[in-house]
């Protein structure tokens, strides 16, 4: 593409959103809406950015610099939400991988689990709020099972489709060049269902991340969704903003990294053409 | 390499094979009273049209669908399951497409058990003999599908077999590919006398590379006469005697595929 060609398609992308917002300044500063109803823009970026930095001045007593950079209430939260993902998302892919590699390799086992689950999967996890209060309480235990809740049922899914759908050939290849039942499932059954386990890796952690939010707004006292909530109930519409852009942002920040983390290790796949 | 396997019997012996499958409620007769010997050392081809049981009987010497009926042994050994001994080359490929080139070759010997140090000698050996070592990182999706062939006799050839089971290998390969891998293939049997039972349909690629010819009949698949080739090697097709072998095996392969055919009018005429 040439350069003005590049920048006449930057343009084109950018022209709506600018646009809107100052329409939004525009009539956020005419008066027209209450500020409390809709703050204009820039006092949400205001917001956002005293949401970002440290609330001390750095102290080298303190403990690092770096320390101090992340000390602000926007990292601390992120950091929260994010770990609660990372916690939830490994108890429930955990779970769910090994029951759909089961599930998968052994109709016996499908069989027996399958009505089950055919009935749980349709719940989603925001439903199971009430039970999840009542059984683990308050704080980080009833959020971090409903976020697991939500990342299992999308792994255990694809996985089991993943190990149905190994072509039957790469089997006798392998049972041929003299592979056993264990190295047949870990060295090939494995990877050659990797391209649907990782599409629902990828499913999960969105549902996860979705699920953080929610549950932050119920059970806990820090992190993203608790932010927002706080914020309404001190009319702070512009941090409410605030945090939603910062909500946006990591959402992008983790399927760009998990779309980068698919391209490697799917490096060998043919893609969808092939 | 290694000396053909344990004593000088037969390398394959079938007796009486049969082989029924249930299909759509009715039960179709694959295979009926197959008795083959193939000889240690020796490149067999089984010819036949589609439909014959041609690869339904590799399938059953490889020990992936064992017999209705009848005898089979390999190396003196009754058929129970498939084994490194008897190697095959799918004519899909069946390369694992998420090992590199190297890592497909390597599988079987890791299989084996080998040391890293013979696992990596074999296979740079393999590789340089088979004019694969440029693409050793490649995964198979960035291979032709000559190439790809070419790996997979490789990765078979790693764990070094007495036998190699080939179920028309060649036989989504362009021409020109075709006839290179098939020298090729017959450049690797000359330096190591493998037994070779390779499946195909096609006349001329039977008479190019094998001892013997099985043609088999179709429907139930029998074997309808052996055909022995006796002309020197590297074969010219355009010989005279190379084309009246052709005439022979067409003419006998035309009689099974115009049942093939008469069957299938009748299939649809149901």
């Amino acid at each position: 593409m040439t350069t003005a060609g590049r920048a006449g398609a930057l343009l084109r992308s950018l022209a709506v959103p600018v646009g809107l917002l100052l329409a939004w300044e525009a009539v956020s500063r005419a008066g027209w809406i209450s500020p409390l109803i809709l703050p204009p823009p820039s006092a949400v970026a205001v917001r956002w950015w005293a949401y970002l930095l440290p609330t001390a001045p750095f102290d080298p007593a303190e403990g690092s610099w770096l320390g101090w950079a992340v000390s602000g209430e926007l990292p601390r939260d992120a950091v929260t939400s994010l770990l609660r993902i990372v916690i939830g998302f490994a108890i429930g892919a955990g779970l769910a991988l090994p029951l759909g590699l089961a599930m998968g390799a052994w109709p016996l086992a499908h069989d027996l689990l399958n009505p089950l689950l055919q009935v749980l999967r349709p719940i989603p996890p925001i439903a199971y709020i009430p039970l999840a209060i009542l059984w683990f309480g308050l704080g980080n235990p009833p959020a971090l099972f409903l976020i697991s809740l939500g990342a299992f049922f999308p792994v255990l899914v694809n996985t089991i489709a993943g190990v149905r759908s190994v072509d039957s050939i790469y089997l006798r290849a392998a049972r041929n060049l003299g592979a056993g039942q264990a190295v047949l499932f870990r060295r090939v059954v494995i990877p050659a269902a990797m391209p649907y386990i990782l599409t629902g890796v990828r499913v999960g952690i969105g549902v996860a991340f979705i699920v953080v939010i929610v549950a932050e707004m119920i059970a806990v006292n820090a992190g993203l969704g608790y932010r927002i909530l706080e914020a309404r109930e001190y009319f702070w519409s512009d941090k409410v903003i605030a945090g939603m852009i910062t909500i946006g942002l990591c959402g992008l920040g983790i399927d760009v990294g998990m779309s980068r983390l698919n391209g490697w290790l799917l490096r060998w796949h043919r893609g969808v053409d092939g | 390499m290694s000396a053909p396997g344990p004593g000088a019997g037969p390398a394959i012996v079938a007796r009486g094979v049969r082989k029924v499958f249930a299909a759509g409620g009715r039960e179709v007769v694959a295979l009926d009273g197959i008795d083959l010997e193939v000889a240690q050392g020796e490149f067999v081809c089984l010819l036949g049209p589609s439909g014959c049981g041609k690869s339904t009987l590799l399938n059953a010497i490889a020990g992936f669908s064992p017999p209705t009926a009848g005898e089979l042994t390999a190396l003196g050994r009754p058929v129970r399951g498939p084994g490194p001994e008897r190697a095959m080359v799918f004519q899909e490929y069946a390369l694992f497409p998420w090992m590199t080139v190297e890592q497909n070759v390597a599988f079987g010997l890791e299989l084996a058990g080998a040391t890293a140090d013979r696992i990596a000698r074999t296979v740079d050996g393999l590789l340089r003999r088979l004019g694969l070592a440029e693409f050793r990182d490649r995964f198979p999706k960035d291979l032709s599908g000559g190439m790809r062939q070419r790996v997979a006799i490789a990765r078979v050839l790693a764990i070094d077999p007495p036998m190699l089971l080939m179920d028309e290998p060649f036989g989504a390969l362009d021409a020109l590919t075709r006839r290179s891998l098939q020298d090729e293939l017959l450049r690797l049997w000359a330096e190591d006398r493998k037994t070779i039972v390779f499946v195909t349909h096609g006349i001329e690629e039977a008479i190019y590379l094998s001892d013997r010819v099985v043609v088999m009949t179709y429907r139930p698949g029998t074997v309808k006469r052996i055909v022995p080739v006796t002309l020197p090697r590297p074969r010219d097709p355009s010989s005279a005697e190379f084309n009246a072998l052709k005439r022979e095996l067409t003419a006998l392969v035309m009689e099974e595929q115009a049942r093939h055919q008469a069957d299938e009018v009748h299939a649809t005429a149901d």
